[in-house]
C-alpha cells in the first residue's frame, strides 16, 4: 500500500498536537517514524487507525483520497496498528483472539477445528509454533501476547501495519524473530510503519525514516543518509554520548545478599549480592525468571527456600510491607498496572508507602509538611507536571516512572530494584531516569536493574548477572560487560 | 484558560450539585408547599437512614467493592435496638447510647464477616454481600418470629428514642436525626480527606496491585469498609425505627439499591477509586427530591418508580458525558 498523508492538523481543546504533518510510505518498505514522546507520533498513528478524526489535511491510500472514519473502517481499508498496550481478550484462546473478527460473522456455530488450524498456520508462519492456539491469551508472557496481536492483524490481510514500540517487551532473540517476520511482510509488499526509540533497530530494519518534533515533520531521509548521531540530533538536539551520564559513585559494602533462593520453576538456586553505590544489571531473555526472582526477594511472591541478608543480617521478606520496612523498594515492570495510581494525584502516589512520616496520631495527615516534602522530592527528580495535585495519568511515561520512584525516596529505601525502568519512554526521559539512578547510587543506594535493553544494561551496569531458565547463567564484571558476552550467557551458547 | 472553558470545567466539577439546584428550582415552581420549612425538614428527616447507609456504601464502592447487605443490616440494627429497650439501664441518654452502641457493634460484626470473605478469601464482594443480605434478613425475622416489636410504654429510654425520632431542635426546627446525619457526614468528610485511612481506601480501589506492591496491607482496608458500612447501616435502622417507635424486620428493604444509586448519581465509579462523601449526599438529596416532588404532585406510586429509574439513567449518562469532556 502506498500511504500519503499531507498537511495533517489536529488539536485537542485548543492545544495543537499536529501541524502540517506530512508522511509518505510505500508498499514493500519499512518506514521508521521517529521522535520523542509528545512529538505527535501516536496522534498521527491514531488518525491513521481511525481512532481520532483529523482537523485538516489529506490522506491518500494508493493514490485515492480516503476518509478513515473509525477503527473498523481502518481495518476494512487494510490498516492495522500493533499498540504498545495490547487489546487481547485475556480469557479467550489465542485462536479466538487472532480470528476475533470471524467470531462476529453470521452463523451460530464456531468451527473450532478450522479456527485452530488457521491460527496454527499463522503462528507457524511467524516461527512461533510453540504457542498453543487453544491456550488463554492472558496466560502468555507479554512477548507472546504481542505475537498474537501481530497474527490478529495478519489474519485481516492488512496491507499497512503500524508497529508502536514492538520490541520494548522483547528480548534480543525474540526481536530477531520479529525482524525476520517484518522482512517477510515487506517482501510481500506490505507497507510497514515502525515506531521505536531504539536506534540500532531503526538502522537494521528501516529503509527510510521520517522524524517528527513538536507536532511537526522535521523531514524524511533514506536511512543511508543518516547515522545514529545525526538522527538523535534531529529528534532532540542532544548528543548520543550524553545518553548515559557519567556516574561518580563509590562502591561500598554489600547491602543485599541472596543465597540459594528458590521460588517455583523460574527461580532455582539463585545467589547474588549488590553493594552500596553499585548498579547491578540483571539480563536474560524474557521468561528467564528475572522478574520472578526479584518479586520473591521483594516479598511479592513467596520464597520456598533461601536466605536474604541485609548488611550481613538475615532478614525475612514475606510481604512487600516487610521488604519496605527492611529498606528495599521495587519499581515493577508494568508501570501503569502496578507502579502508579493513574487516577490519583502525584502527592498521594508519592506518599503511598507504609513509611509515610507525615501521618500523626489517629492517622491524620500533616498536610503542610507532606506537601513541602513531596514538592522537594518532585523537584529533586525533576518531575514535569502541572503541580503535585496533577494525576499520575496526566504525565508522560518517563515522568510516571519518576512518580513511581517518589514513594521509595520518601521511604528512604537503600536497596532499589528497577524492573525495566525505561520501557516505552523516549530518549530524553531515559536520560533523566539514568541521571536519577546515578544520583541514587552516588548517595549510596544499591540498585538492581532488570532490563531487556542491551544498550542500557551495557551502559549503566557496574556488574551484570545473566539469567537463563530460572538459574544464573553467569556474572560479568565491569570490564567483561558487552552485548556479545551477555547474549551468549543468556542463550547458553559458547562465546 | 478562556472564560468559556473555565465555565465548562466548573460545570463538570459541580455537575451533581447543579443537577440538585435545577431539581430544587423545578420543584419549587411546581409546588407551593415544596419550599415550606416543614416539608424540607420532613424530607431531610426521611432521608437520614439513606444518607447514613450511602456513606458506608460509598466507602465500600471506593475500594472497588459493593455491599448488598446494608438494607438487611439496617433491619438487624432496628431489631437489636427495639428488643434491647426493656433491658437497657433507665439512665436516659446513657442507656440509649449503650443500646445504639450494641446495635452498631452487631451490624459491624456482620459487616466484618462480609469483609473477611472479601479480603481474606478473595470472594467477589457482590456474592459475599448477597449471601450476607439473605442471612442477615433471616436473622432479623427470627429475632422476633417476624413480629414487629413495639417500644415498651413507660420506658424512659424508649421515650427518649421516640422523641429523638419525632421531635426537632428548638428554634430552627431541625429534626434531631438530621443533626446526627450532619455529624456523621462531617466526620466522614474529614476522615476521607484528611486521614491515611481515607487515602488508602481510595487508593485500594484505584489500583490494588500497585498499593500492595508499595508495601501496604490492602486487606485491612477492604475489611474495614464493610465493618463501617455495617455499623452505619445498623445506625440507619435505629433512626428509621425511632420515627415509628416500632422495630420491624422489614426495615431497609431495597435500601442498598437506593444507596448504590445515590453513590453513582454522586459520581462514584463502581470500579472504585473515585467518589466523594459530599457528592454522595447530594445524590441522596436528588433521589429524595425526586420522590418528594412526585408525592407533592400526587403522582401514584408505580409511575414514581419508573420516573425514578429513568432519572437515575439520565444522571449517570450526564456523568459519563462529563467524564468524556474532562478527558479530551
Amino acid at each position: 500500500m502506498h500511504l500519503r498523508m499531507q498537511n495533517i492538523a489536529k488539536s485537542f481543546g485548543g492545544v495543537s498536537a499536529l501541524r502540517g504533518v506530512a508522511l509518505e510510505a510505500f508498499g514493500g518498505e519499512v518506514h521508521g517514524l521517529m521522535g520523542e514522546n509528545g512529538a505527535g507520533k501516536s496522534t498521527l498513528m491514531k488518525i491513521l487507525a481511525g481512532a481520532y478524526r483529523r482537523d485538516a489535511g489529506e490522506i491518500e491510500l494508493d493514490g485515492t483520497l480516503a476518509e478513515i472514519t473509525s477503527p473498523h473502517d481502518a481495518f476494512e481499508k487494510g490498516i492495522s496498528v500493533i499498540y504498545q498496550e495490547f487489546s487481547l481478550a485475556g480469557h479467550l484462546s489465542v485462536a479466538e483472539n487472532i480470528l476475533i473478527e470471524e467470531l462476529g460473522k453470521p452463523g451460530w456455530r464456531i468451527n473450532w477445528g478450522d479456527l485452530r488450524a488457521r491460527a496454527s498456520a499463522l503462528l507457524a508462519e511467524m516461527g512461533f509454533e510453540d504457542i498453543d492456539p487453544m491456550q488463554p491469551a492472558g496466560e502468555l508472557p507479554v512477548a507472546y501476547q504481542q505475537v498474537v496481536e501481530i497474527c490478529k492483524a495478519l489474519s485481516r490481510k492488512s496491507r499497512l501495519l503500524v508497529f508502536d514500540e514492538p520490541t520494548a517487551v522483547l528480548t534480543h532473540h525474540e526481536t530477531e524473530r520479529l525482524f525476520r517476520l517484518i522482512k517477510l511482510l515487506k517482501s510481500r509488499g506490505v507497507c510497514i510503519l515502525y515506531i521505536s526509540h531504539r536506534l540500532e533497530e531503526i538502522f537494521t530494519l528501516c529503509d527510510r525514516v521520517t522524524v517528527m518534533k513538536d507536532g511537526q515533520t522535521v523531514g524524511s531521509w533514506p536511512i543511508g543518509e543518516l547515522d545514529e548521531r545525526k538522527l538523535v540530533q534531529l529528534m532532540i538536539g542532544r548528543e548520543l554520548s550524553d545518553l548515559f551520564p557519567p556516574r561518580h559513585a563509590v562502591i561500598g559494602e554489600i547491602l543485599l545478599a541472596a543465597e540459594g533462593l528458590n521460588a517455583g520453576p523460574m527461580v532455582r538456586d539463585i545467589s547474588f549480592h549488590v553493594r552500596a553505590g553499585e548498579v547491578l544489571g540483571v539480563s536474560g531473555l524474557v521468561g528467564a525468571g528475572r522478574t520472578e526472582t526479584m518479586r520473591a526477594v521483594f516479598g511479592a511472591d513467596p520464597l520456598q527456600s533461601g536466605i536474604l541478608r541485609l548488611k550481613g543480617r538475615t532478614i525475612v521478606n514475606s510481604s512487600p510491607g516487610q521488604a519496605v520496612a527492611n529498606g528495599i523498594g521495587m519499581l515493577p515492570e508494568d508501570r501503569k498496572q502496578q507502579g502508579v495510581l493513574l487516577d490519583l494525584p502525584i502527592r498521594i502516589n508519592a506518599m503511598m508507602t507504609p513509611a509515610n512520616p507525615f501521618i500523626s496520631a489517629f492517622g491524620f495527615i500533616r498536610n503542610k509538611a507532606e506537601i513541602a516534602a513531596v514538592e522537594d522530592i518532585a523537584k529533586s527528580l525533576r518531575v514535569k507536571s502541572a503541580g503535585i495535585d496533577a494525576t499520575a495519568g496526566s504525565l508522560s511515561g518517563g515522568n510516571q516512572q519518576k512518580v513511581a520512584l517518589m514513594k521509595w525516596i520518601a521511604a528512604s529505601c537503600n536497596v532499589l530494584i528497577f524492573d525495566e525502568p525505561t520501557r516505552g519512554v523516549d530518549i530524553g526521559a531515559k536520560v533523566e531516569i539514568y541521571r536519577v539512578m546515578n544520583e541514587l547510587a552516588e548517595a549510596g543506594t544499591a540498585i538492581v536493574m532488570i532490563s531487556s535493553d542491551m544498550l542500557e544494561v551495557v551502559g549503566m551496569s557496574d556488574r551484570v548477572i545473566v539469567m537463563r531458565q530460572g538459574t544464573i547463567a553467569g556474572e560479568l564484571q565491569k570490564n567483561q560487560i558487552s552485548e556479545e558476552a551477555i547474549i551468549h550467557l543468556a542463550m547458553g551458547t559458547e562465546a | 484558560m478562556t472564560t468559556k472553558s473555565r465555565l465548562a470545567s466548573w460545570l463538570i466539577q459541580y455537575n451533581t450539585l447543579l443537577m440538585l439546584i435545577i431539581l430544587i428550582v423545578v420543584s419549587a415552581s411546581l409546588s407551593d408547599v415544596f419550599l415550606s420549612p416543614q416539608n424540607l425538614w420532613n424530607l431531610a428527616r426521611q432521608l437520614v437512614p439513606l444518607a447514613l447507609v450511602s456513606i458506608g456504601m460509598l466507602l465500600v464502592i471506593l475500594t472497588g467493592g459493593i455491599d448488598l447487605s446494608v438494607g438487611a443490616l439496617a433491619a438487624i440494627g432496628a431489631m437489636i435496638m427495639s428488643m434491647l429497650l426493656p433491658y437497657l439501664p433507665e439512665g436516659g441518654a446513657i442507656g440509649l447510647f449503650v443500646g445504639v452502641l450494641i446495635a452498631m457493634v452487631g451490624g459491624a460484626a456482620l459487616g466484618a464477616v462480609t469483609g473477611s470473605l472479601v479480603a481474606a478469601f478473595s470472594m467477589a464482594p457482590f456474592i459475599a454481600s448477597l449471601a450476607m443480605m439473605t442471612v442477615a434478613r433471616g436473622i432479623a425475622f427470627m429475632m422476633s418470629n417476624g413480629q414487629p416489636v413495639r417500644f415498651p410504654t413507660g420506658s424512659v429510654t424508649g421515650d427518649l428514642l421516640r422523641s429523638f425520632g419525632s421531635s426537632a431542635l428548638p428554634g430552627i426546627g431541625m429534626p434531631w436525626p438530621v443533626l446526627l446525619a450532619l455529624a456523621v457526614i462531617s466526620t466522614f468528610v474529614v476522615i476521607m480527606s484528611q486521614t491515611k485511612f481515607g487515602r488508602l481506601v481510595t487508593a485500594t480501589g484505584s489500583n490494588e496491585v500497585a498499593v500492595r506492591l508499595a508495601g501496604l496491607a490492602v486487606g485491612r482496608y477492604k475489611l474495614m469498609v464493610y465493618v463501617i458500612a455495617g455499623a452505619l447501616a445498623a445506625l440507619a435502622g435505629i433512626v428509621a425505627t425511632s420515627r415509628t417507635a416500632v422495630g420491624t424486620a422489614n426495615t431497609g428493604i431495597g435500601l442498598e439499591l437506593d444507596a448504590i444509586a445515590a453513590c453513582v448519581i454522586g459520581g462514584a465509579l463502581l470500579s472504585g477509586g473515585k467518589g466523594s462523601v459530599i457528592n454522595t449526599i447530594v445524590g441522596v438529596l436528588i433521589l429524595g427530591l425526586i420522590g418528594n416532588i412526585m408525592n407533592l404532585l400526587s403522582v401514584p406510586a408505580y409511575p414514581q418508580q419508573i420516573i425514578k429509574g429513568v432519572i437515575i439513567v439520565f444522571a449517570v449518562l450526564l456523568q459519563n458525558i462529563n467524564g468524556e469532556l474532562k478527558r479530551t
